[in-house]
């Protein structure tokens, strides 16, 4: 048998070897080697971090293929990059550079108001964003081997986050207790693919990996993510927009595998200086929420 | 029979699945502590770097060091498998068990686009559908080691007394059979 490649088990596989850890937005090889000394399992490729994508306005986009080669020549570990939503010829230049994942963000300006990538269509890996099971199964349909909650990127604000896993949990709790003929239904009145919802009803949790992300500041935010049942972590700019970004990275790895030993949590959340400057999810402008990019 | 998995980082729930499948007390492990109470351990597959370093945050890398060298049976699955190595082409991860007689190349395989599925022939065990992620690859092995599998002429599975380590996951396949093969190493102590 000869060697298959870009199938969806070795796609959804790699997400399963970065589970229990901490995927970090970096902006140059000098911040993915501080990601990876810290103990990332990977690190994000990015023009600008998230909080500076809200600041700057404008349209974000993919990083430049440059930058984006210069971190992955610096790291050992797995390198993603984001494309805007919908843009596939974004989505084939990383590909052609060999990232490890693509995350069709919606932290990036989407390209497509109706349709996301079709990402059968490619070898690499795609990770998205989703706010509920809905968006989830849809993004799954499209070929996506690994999802992330939204949350409210570049805000060091959690309770989005908190509020997309939540929310996930409780449906797929009605999804495991739906009859056949209600998973119809279900699947009409959310607009979810039936299929996914049938696998998700046969595994009783979703078919591939569900890290937490959008507004994750402190090793305190990692581990309450990790008890809502995330998978792993990721952390834009809540490492390098802080004060101590070494410190805090370490600090959140640890949070992220001792989720659930208030001892170890104490300890590491101590003396970590100031967190990325950070705005109340709440107090933001319909026009101004990363979120409601991409259904 | 009592089975840990290292639960620091990685997919080691997955291999907890296997093992609770075949009947096994296995247990998810994180502290030196709980490395005392069993019979025998699997490092599963992540980011060998990432778990490197919380092994050795937790002072477990030492007492893991310790009792490998005194038989204690341990499988090492792809992250795991560079932990166990002796030797490494690569400067990191700098800390590691290191009580096997191989040397290994990290992500010699290639990056993500290269992982792949492939039937491997093993030894005892027969055909076997094995996945391989950003795989680490064995470029040399001792004169002690057993090599029970390869793929295109390279060792993909091996054995070096109560160790045992592997490029590819079994327990992302649901085939139990290389689990099985650990446990009767666990059984004889």
């Amino acid at each position: 048998m000869e060697r298959l490649t870009g199938t969806f088990k070795v796609k959804s596989g790699l997400a399963e070897m970065l589970k229990g850890g901490v995927i970090m937005d970096v902006v140059n090889a000098e911040q993915a080697k501080i990601a990876e000394k810290a103990g990332a399992v990977a690190v994000m490729a990015l023009e600008r971090v998230p909080a500076d994508i809200r600041a700057a306005g404008g349209v974000a986009r993919m990083a430049d293929p440059r930058k984006i080669k210069e971190i992955m020549d610096a790291v050992t570990i797995p390198v993603m990059a984001k494309c805007r939503i919908g843009h596939f010829a974004e989505a084939q230049i990383l590909e052609a550079l060999g990232v490890d994942y693509i995350d069709e963000s919606e932290v990036l300006t989407p390209a497509d108001p109706e349709h996301h990538i079709d990402k059968w269509q490619f070898k690499v890996p795609f990770v998205c964003g989703a706010r509920d099971l809905p968006e989830a199964c849809r993004r799954i349909a499209e070929g996506a081997a690994m999802i992330r909650t939204k949350g409210e990127a570049g805000t060091g604000d959690v309770s989005q986050a908190v509020r997309h896993m939540r929310l996930m949990n409780k449906q797929i709790r009605i999804v495991r207790q739906a009859s056949d003929e209600e998973l119809v239904t279900l699947s009409k009145e959310w607009g979810a693919p039936l299929e996914v919802l049938r696998l998700i009803k046969e595994l009783g949790r979703l078919p591939v990996v569900n890290f937490a992300a959008g507004g994750i500041a402190t090793p305190a935010d990692a581990a309450l993510m990790m008890q809502l049942g995330c998978d792993g972590i990721f952390v834009g700019s809540g490492i390098f927009k802080s004060q101590d970004p070494e410190r805090r990275a370490r600090a959140i790895v640890m949070a992220t595998t001792y989720y659930n030993d208030p001892k170890v949590l104490a300890e590491v959340s101590e003396d970590l200086g100031e967190p990325m400057p950070s705005i109340s999810a709440a107090h933001l402008a319909e026009r101004e929420l990363l979120q409601v990019r991409g259904n | 029979m009592r089975v840990g998995v290292l639960g620091l980082q990685g997919d080691f729930r997955e291999h907890l699945t296997v093992l609770r499948s075949l009947g096994v007390d296995a247990r998810d492990v994180r502290t030196k502590e709980q490395l005392q109470e069993l019979d025998g351990l699997i490092i599963p597959g992540g980011e060998s770097t990432t778990i490197a370093y919380l092994l050795e945050k937790m002072g477990m890398l030492s007492a893991l060091r310790e009792r490998g060298a005194q038989g204690f049976p341990i499988y090492g699955t792809c992250a795991g498998m560079i932990l166990l190595a002796r030797e490494l082409n690569d400067p990191y991860p700098e800390n590691r068990i290191g009580l096997m007689d191989i040397t290994v190349k990290r992500n010699a395989y290639g990056r993500q686009l290269d992982s792949f599925e492939v039937d491997l022939q093993i030894k005892h065990i027969g055909e076997f559908h094995a996945v391989f992620i950003r795989a680490p690859k064995i470029v040399r092995v001792g004169s002690e080691v057993e090599i029970l599998a390869e793929h295109d002429g390279v060792p993909v599975l091996v054995r070096q007394k109560n160790l045992l380590a592997s490029s590819f996951h079994p327990e992302l396949t649901g085939d139990p059979r290389v689990h099985k093969y650990f446990l009767e190493m666990v059984a004889r102590g």
